[in-house]
């Protein structure tokens, strides 16, 4: 296979100036441009930046598999020596799969439906080494176990909709270890994943590719992961890889604005909202075609200095560093120990009275257990279980939780979506359990509102954005004529800072960013009281999150909004609630302010999923606890303790009582509460998960 | 899979009885009885004759009644006439000793044929014998060409072969069964036009032409010669239409994620289609199969007509055509069977294909 002239001291992986192109009827698209890096044997690298910025493009250019309208315009593309550019479809059909493998982002789609995973597995080695059927059985069923999934037997047997999406994940890797390649492409393999989910999933990939030396091209847009399993990194921006370097170094000591502006952008542990708020990267991604002259980052960067940064194409530089390199005609002049200029800080806002009481509130589903073909015992999903708490005025409440933990149907349970199977929801002491959103006055309706997770959903596609405002204030029932709701639109518009002349735009003509905005003037649109955000920033990208959040923030601030922010992201979380609630199948496990839940003493779990966090900060020390298995079903949860079957200090509790009986409530300071049993001595001991380590 | 079973199977008997009892109900209007009247007793009957026809023989019953008898879950009919007791049940042959209070078609009595003077059940079991193997021919011929033709054209969208297969499959679709089988008899089966004369002459052929108009002779012993053309005839239509639903199902799975893990690993593209793209693409078309079953019966009433050949389409057309009442019934009945029964067996099928389904 390989050329007699490589060997392992010569870089696995290549690519020199490399630029890909995609053909319209209209028009020659530039993806990626003078794109350059080597990955040497056995070395992680990573490739950072945000959607659109080329990185997948770069991943699917390695394995030469671009498409009809996809095209290799300069450049090479060097593996082991061999120019993979101008292999011909039989050359590279042999390398595919079993030199060069890769894992994608959404597994389920990844996997054939209609085959057994073990078919998919035995597969690889049947066409790459001619293996015999019952030999490649063997094998799939041994890497199955090696990647650390229980029952083989069972998982080769089984079809991909029969496992969990953490275990498909799993199956996916287990398909590109098969032939044992000498490079893996990762293609954001943990984002459609839960925490803690993917701290085991990136725990495997890390130790897999020690244990076979396999070298990593990891594409993500999460610098905490590249942090924990890279080596190398790349930051691409608009096409261009903009900074090349050592992790450490580009952490520590970035040479590129654009780095820079996206480290301030993420909420990392020293990040809070009031004293030290996070910088949004002004402006917007530019489109391919739209590219600025010079250097791509220039409209949106601090530095920007006309007539130098905008003559010409800007080349990557050496900084000095261990292979370290920037795409900035600057990156010598400016001070980049200089602290953050002039943020603005904020009062802490007082919280006022409660507005939003939740007493013992449970909602129960019925699902009749049966497949098609009927039958199947009736089952009750416990999707809430005794939920009981309270939301001030101007308040920060997140609600915590992975999938399938009953955030969304708290929400809408709320919002009066659906009702409650019993309990109360109290609202200005007006109890609303019972009555369903149609059934609702409008004034209730118009009080509580709620900002959805995905904008592009959730936006009529037909109708302009000023329009969906003002059909908003309509039913709300604000404003008296058109006009009055025409002006109050446009106030909305600057509200979430749109430009006015937004309104007469489509959705589709808006970027994601800017169509949350609009789902946020929406939710205000009646003067709302609560607003149930429900992860409102995770389809969006980092630098964008920013901006989004903040905007929340600010809002809240202006109009003393409580906001009840359901996240899986614990950083953001950190960031700017001021009251956290743990959830895992459907119970509270653990509630308090933002400071009691992040610090010592933990409920079990909430332990595990600040440990689970990826945090892009190289001063940060974390310690490492990895959750066996996955989330139970909330159809069939195990007795006792919810948390029992993945919990590490399960031994630590006398007479299995984990097993038995569900804790109770256990108030440990005030308003801390916690659903544990462990004794008050053991959870005094705990040590905080994430240090910072001493400068 | 048995309480699946049988909620199917009583859903499938609540729609019979309702088509049914529609079809009775027009079947059964004022006018056609007394064409009825006319016909069976004489055609110069004076309107209260008719009048006493129809009452003799139980045609003046309320309309649920006669729906009841006729299904066989309501005594039949008795009166005495001119001193003789007549009767739904009563006939020559079943005299009215002997008769059963029950005739209908739960007890096997189908009635009978006023247009062949022979019972229903008789006439209807040849005919759909015939039609069954004409069914046979067109299903063996369409399902793999049509198929073939989606496969081939979907597995890559809009290449050239894509493009021409698609439009020979609109073609075949967009013509329908009595254009397209004038054309081919024209073209096939005539001993001056066309290619016969030609193959004749080229001594390619041995008798005058290449497949014979007519199929009346099939009925007895089916050649390629006197089969192939009404096969070909209702086969075209319905390709068309299978192939279109293929091709659209193959792009669509072609473009999965699944199908790029599978090229990526380094599968030839040929088992990428064979291997992992056409049960997943087979999915879909499968319904739309078993749903040419029902319009293949439609087809076959052109068909059959066209190239006179004595099967349930052409029995059909004979008895809408001459007011046979009891024929157009039953006739009924067996086409909502085999409506409801391809469902049936469409929905078994589609989950058996569909792991996801079949296994929960």
């Amino acid at each position: 296979m390989t050329k007699p002239d490589w060997d392992s001291s010569q870089p696995i992986l290549e690519i020199t100036n490399l630029s890909i192109s995609f053909f319209t009827r209209l028009r020659e698209i530039p993806a990626v441009m003078d794109f350059s890096c080597t990955v040497m044997a056995g070395e992680a690298m990573g490739l950072v930046g945000e959607s659109g910025c080329g990185k997948s493009t770069v991943a699917l250019a390695v394995m030469r598999d671009l498409g009809k309208n996809g095209k290799i315009v300069a450049g090479s593309i060097k593996f082991k020596g061999r120019d993979l550019t101008n292999m011909g479809e039989e050359e590279l059909r042999q390398l595919r799969g079993s030199e060069i493998a890769m894992i994608y982002q959404e597994p389920m789609a990844s996997l054939n439906p209609a085959m057994t995973v073990g078919a998919q597995l035995a597969e690889v080695p049947m066409i790459h080494e001619s293996m015999s059927k019952t030999d490649a059985w063997a094998l799939a069923r041994q890497i199955v176990a090696d990647v650390r999934l229980p029952d083989p037997d069972r998982i080769v047997n089984a079809y991909p909709h029969q496992l969990s999406g953490g275990q498909q994940q799993r199956i996916v890797i287990a398909m590109a270890l098969m032939s044992k390649p000498a490079l893996l492409i990762l293609d954001e393999p943990t984002t459609a994943l839960d925490v803690t989910v993917e701290a085991g999933i990136v725990d495997l990939v890390k130790e897999l590719g020690k244990k076979y030396g396999t070298s990593m091209l990891f594409i993500s847009h999460n610098l905490g992961l590249v942090l924990d399993v890279c080596d190398r990194l790349c930051v691409m921006y608009s096409g261009e890889a903009v900074e090349t370097g050592n992790v450490g170094e580009v952490f520590d000591k970035m040479r590129h604005p654009y780095t820079q502006a996206l480290f301030r952008s993420i909420p990392l542990p020293t990040a809070d909202k009031n004293s030290r708020p996070l910088v949004a990267i002004p402006g917007n991604f530019p489109l391919p075609h739209e590219r600025p002259k010079g250097c791509n980052f220039g409209p949106r960067c601090d530095y920007f200095e006309a007539g130098r940064c905008d003559a010409g194409d800007v080349r990557m530089g050496e900084t000095g560093g261990d292979r370290h390199h920037s795409r900035c005609v600057k990156f010598a002049e400016i001070d980049w120990d200089a602290p953050l200029a002039a943020v603005k800080t904020f009062e802490k806002t007082p919280v006022g009275d409660v507005v939003l009481k939740m007493e013992d509130l449970r909602k129960y589903y019925e699902v009749s257990g049966g497949s098609l073909f009927g039958g199947g015992a009736q089952k009750v999903v416990k999707a809430n279980e005794t939920l009981s708490f309270e939301a001030r005025e101007g308040e920060t409440l997140a609600i915590v939780g992975e999938s399938g933990c009953g955030k969304s149907t708290f929400a809408k349970v709320l919002m009066g979506l659906e009702t409650a199977t019993s309990g109360k929801i109290f609202l200005y002491n007006q109890d609303i359990q019972d009555t369903p959103i149609e059934k609702r006055a409008v004034d209730t309706v118009s009080s509580v509102q709620m900002v959805f997770q995905n904008p592009f959903d959730t936006l009529n596609p037909s109708m302009t954005v000023g329009r969906q405002i003002i059909r908003a204030l309509e039913i709300f029932g604000e404003g008296n004529s058109d006009a009055e709701r025409h002006a109050r639109m446009l106030e909305l518009m600057d509200l979430v800072k749109l430009p006015r002349e937004f309104a007469e735009r489509m959705p589709r003509q808006l970027s994601g960013g800017q169509k949350q905005r609009v789902g946020i003037a929406r939710a205000f649109a009646g003067d709302a009281k609560i607003v149930v955000a429900d992860e409102p920033v995770s389809a969006l990208d980092v630098s964008v999150q920013a901006a989004v959040t903040d905007l929340l923030m600010e809002i809240q601030r202006k109009n003393r909004t409580t906001l009840l922010f359901i996240s899986h992201d614990l950083s953001i979380v950190r960031y700017l609630a001021d009251r956290v609630m743990v959830m895992y199948l459907g119970h509270v496990v653990e509630m308090g302010t933002t400071d009691q839940v992040f610090s010592p003493p933990y409920h079990p779990y909430t332990e595990a999923l600040l440990s689970a966090v990826p945090i892009a900060d190289t001063k940060v020390i974390k310690k490492r606890i990895v959750l066996e298995g996955d989330i139970p079903s909330a159809m069939n949860p195990p007795p006792g303790c919810p948390f029992q079957t993945r919990c590490r200090w399960k031994s630590q509790v006398p007479n299995g009582l984990c097993d038995k009986e569900v804790p109770p409530v256990k108030y440990l300071a005030t308003g801390h509460q916690i659903k544990c049993h462990l004794s008050d001595e053991i959870l005094a001991e705990m040590e905080p998960v994430i240090t910072m380590a001493a400068e | 899979m048995v309480m699946f079973l049988l909620r199917r199977f009583g859903i499938m008997v609540l729609t019979a009885i309702c088509l049914t009892f529609i079809v009775f109900s027009l079947t059964n209007l004022t006018p056609n009885l007394e064409k009825l009247a006319r016909s069976e007793g004489s055609v110069r009957m004076s309107d209260e004759q008719v009048e006493s026809w129809l009452d003799n023989n139980g045609y003046t019953q309320p309309l649920v009644v006669r729906y009841g008898q006729w299904l066989g879950v309501m005594p039949g009919w008795t009166k005495t006439v001119d001193g003789e007791l007549a009767g739904r049940c009563i006939s020559a042959s079943t005299p009215a000793a002997s008769a059963p209070s029950f005739c209908g078609v739960l007890q096997g009595d189908w009635g009978t044929s006023t247009v062949f003077k022979r019972p229903v059940s008789e006439i209807l079991g040849r005919a759909l014998g015939a039609t069954g193997w004409l069914m046979l021919w067109v299903m063996i011929v369409m399902v793999p060409s049509a198929l073939a033709l989606g496969v081939l054209a979907g597995m890559r969208e809009g290449s050239r072969t894509d493009r021409v297969l698609s439009t020979v499959a609109i073609a075949t679709t967009a013509t329908p069964e009595y254009v397209s089988g004038v054309i081919l008899i024209v073209v096939f089966a005539s001993a001056t036009v066309g290619i016969s004369p030609v193959l004749a002459e080229m001594g390619l052929i041995e008798g005058r032409t290449l497949f014979q108009g007519t199929a009346t002779s099939a009925m007895d012993n089916i050649t390629f010669w006197n089969f192939g053309l009404p096969v070909i005839t209702v086969a075209m239509y319905g390709m068309g239409y299978i192939a279109r639903m293929t091709r659209a199902s193959m792009t669509e799975v072609m473009t999965a994620q699944y199908i790029r893990t599978a090229r990526l690993k380094g599968v030839r593209f040929r088992e990428v289609v064979i291997r992992h793209a056409l049960r997943n693409a087979l999915i879909a078309p499968f319904t739309v199969i078993m749903l040419q079953f029902p319009w293949l019966l439609n087809g076959v009433v052109i068909v059959e007509t066209l190239f006179n050949y004595k099967g349930f389409g052409w029995t059909l057309v004979q008895g809408a055509g001459n007011n046979d009442i009891e024929l157009l019934l039953s006739c009924s009945v067996v086409a909502v069977i085999v409506v409801l029964f391809t469902q049936l067996i469409s929905d078994i099928g589609y989950a058996f294909l569909n792991p996801r389904i079949r296994i929960s």
